[in-house]
């Protein structure tokens, strides 16, 4: 059974169709990356696997549960998804160690030195025991980050989902969130992340798929996609990421007098 | 002759100064000091108010501040909740409610839950005498300012924050109490302050409810002694003690807000 299988998926805002028409299978264990431009739809796919958005169509199945299903529980299915955001939305009045154990305690019902105990553990694996009685606003980016990882590990997903998780991030703080991330794919997390680190989805990903207005344009495996890309719309998305110094004038359109 | 920018500017300030300090001095001359020190500051009457004016009159004041407030709260978050839900009566039910206790004085509102309540239910009434009548008719309309406060809190949290609760898979309710709630109380905190020291003046309006010497507050017991003693020392006093519960709380205030400020 596949871990995510979506089909025919389609969102609107209002009058604006973000996502078109979208099938997509995530198999266990497998690291999907999604890249494409801004406004491409990918975060929209992303957040409607644990329905943060609503989707207008189609089907989005989670380890076998109809997501859209209204009979289905879904705070249930969130418990089986960790998901890490752009912005890390810690929560700003609790500790650390108190933001890895709030659903523990209240969601799972575990008891305090049971949810104490796993929230050491998941700190050890973002390698921030040390933290864990500090509050969010007295740490770096990349620490807040890698709290947001063990927050939703320590509620031992079988999902993760991965929204931009390096974008607000200052570039020396990115490696380690990645670092903690690849080590999780080497595990054998079943992993979905939206991501502009190309690097990264080079290297992690089983499989990249690249989104472009609503669409998924072409998927495969990493090298596949980034030596030998075969659509058009891939191959100038890839230029203008892997080569932002070689863009010419010419094909943005430009004319700079001299 | 020519002056330089800065020169001229001094000259001005000098002058402001002078013309302050001369209009200051110009009141203080021209008033009449002995007279204003008989009527307002009369030692002889003002220590004939004490240990009352602390005991029975300064402590009722308070109390009927703190449970006005309590259930002006309560139902406020009720209110802000109802106003933020997704079900459109609740939102226009809430919002009335706001928009008309708002608008009406606090006098008349305590004066309908006095007079209006018992004529309505003949065979009940609020619980607690005078201290339930007045929890209830200035709490009526605490609430509705507080309602809208609250709501603002609970808006200036980032949505992020139920958005990470929810995916976590704690349900609605459980992210607003857990997450949301306890942010949003922190942001308004400082104008939830500044509400106490409106109901605490606002409690001066208990005496259309007709107050014994056992429920008096502060307005109301400097108000009879001034006839008793024919002579206005005691709202001198009154004055005093209003500011002996108000200004601590500014000073909460200002606290808080140099906190909030030094953790963004």
């Amino acid at each position: 059974m596949s871990t995510i299988e979506i089909s025919d998926l389609h969102k609107s805002f209002g009058k604006l169709e973000v996502l078109r028409g979208i099938d997509l299978k995530v198999e266990p264990g497998e690291v999907v990356c999604v890249i494409g431009p801004s406004g491409s739809g990918k975060s929209t796919l992303l957040r409607c696997v644990n329905l943060l958005e609503e989707p207008t169509a189609g089907s989005i199945r989670v380890a076998g549960v109809e997501v859209t299903d209204p009979d289905t529980d879904i705070d249930e299915v969130r418990r089986g998804i960790g998901m890490v955001f752009q912005q890390f939305n810690l929560f700003g009045h609790l500790t650390v160690r108190e933001n890895v154990t709030i659903a523990q305690r209240r969601v799972l019902k575990r008891g305090r030195t049971e949810a104490n105990r796993v929230a050491t553990a998941n700190l050890d694996r973002v390698g921030l025991t040390d933290k864990a009685g500090s509050y969010p606003a007295q740490l770096s980016g990349g620490q807040q980050q890698r709290v947001a990882i063990a927050r939703a590990l320590a509620m031992d997903p079988k999902l993760m989902l991965f929204d931009e998780p390096t974008s607000a991030l200052d570039p020396e703080l990115v490696g380690e969130v990645l670092a903690v991330m690849r080590g999780l794919a080497a595990e054998g997390m079943t992993m979905l992340v939206v991501t502009h680190e190309m690097a990264f989805a080079r290297e992690v990903a089983s499989r990249v798929v690249f989104m472009d207005a609503g669409v998924i344009v072409e998927q495969g495996p990493p090298a596949e996609v980034f030596n030998k890309p075969r659509e058009a719309r891939t191959r100038e998305f890839l230029h203008r990421v892997l080569e932002p110094t070689r863009v010419s004038e010419t094909e943005i359109g430009a004319h700079l007098t001299d | 002759m020519k002056l330089s920018r800065r020169r001229r500017q001094r000259l001005v300030r000098v002058a402001g100064y002078a013309v302050f300090l001369a209009a200051v001095l110009v009141v203080i001359t021209a008033a009449d000091w002995g007279r204003l020190s008989d009527a307002f500051f009369r030692g002889d009457v003002a220590r004939g108010m004490f240990p009352e004016a602390i005991t029975v009159a300064l402590r009722n004041t308070i109390i009927y501040t703190l449970l006005a407030f309590f259930f002006g709260l309560t139902m406020g978050l009720v209110l802000a909740l109802m106003r933020l839900s997704s079900i459109l009566p609740y939102r226009w039910a809430a919002t009335a409610y706001i928009e008309l206790f708002r608008g009406l004085p606090a006098l008349l509102v305590l004066f309908m839950v006095g007079y209006g309540v018992p004529l309505a239910f003949p065979d009940r009434e609020i619980p607690g005498g005078v201290y339930g009548s007045v929890t209830v008719g200035l709490g009526l309309t605490a609430a509705a300012y507080m309602a809208e406060t609250i709501r603002a809190g609970i808006q200036a949290v980032p949505k992020g924050q139920l958005e990470a609760a929810r995916t976590l898979g704690m349900s609605h309710t459980r992210a607003m109490i857990s997450i949301v709630l306890p942010q949003a109380f922190r942001i308004v905190i400082p104008p939830l302050t500044n509400e106490i020291i409106l109901l605490t003046k606002d409690t001066s309006l208990v005496y259309v409810l007709g107050v014994t010497p056992a429920t008096i507050e502060l307005t109301k017991f400097a108000g009879d002694t001034l006839n008793t003693k024919v002579n206005p020392t005691p709202l001198v006093v009154a004055g005093l003690l209003y500011l002996v519960i108000t200004l601590p709380l500014s000073q909460v205030v200002r606290a808080l807000e140099r906190r909030a400020a030094r953790e963004r």
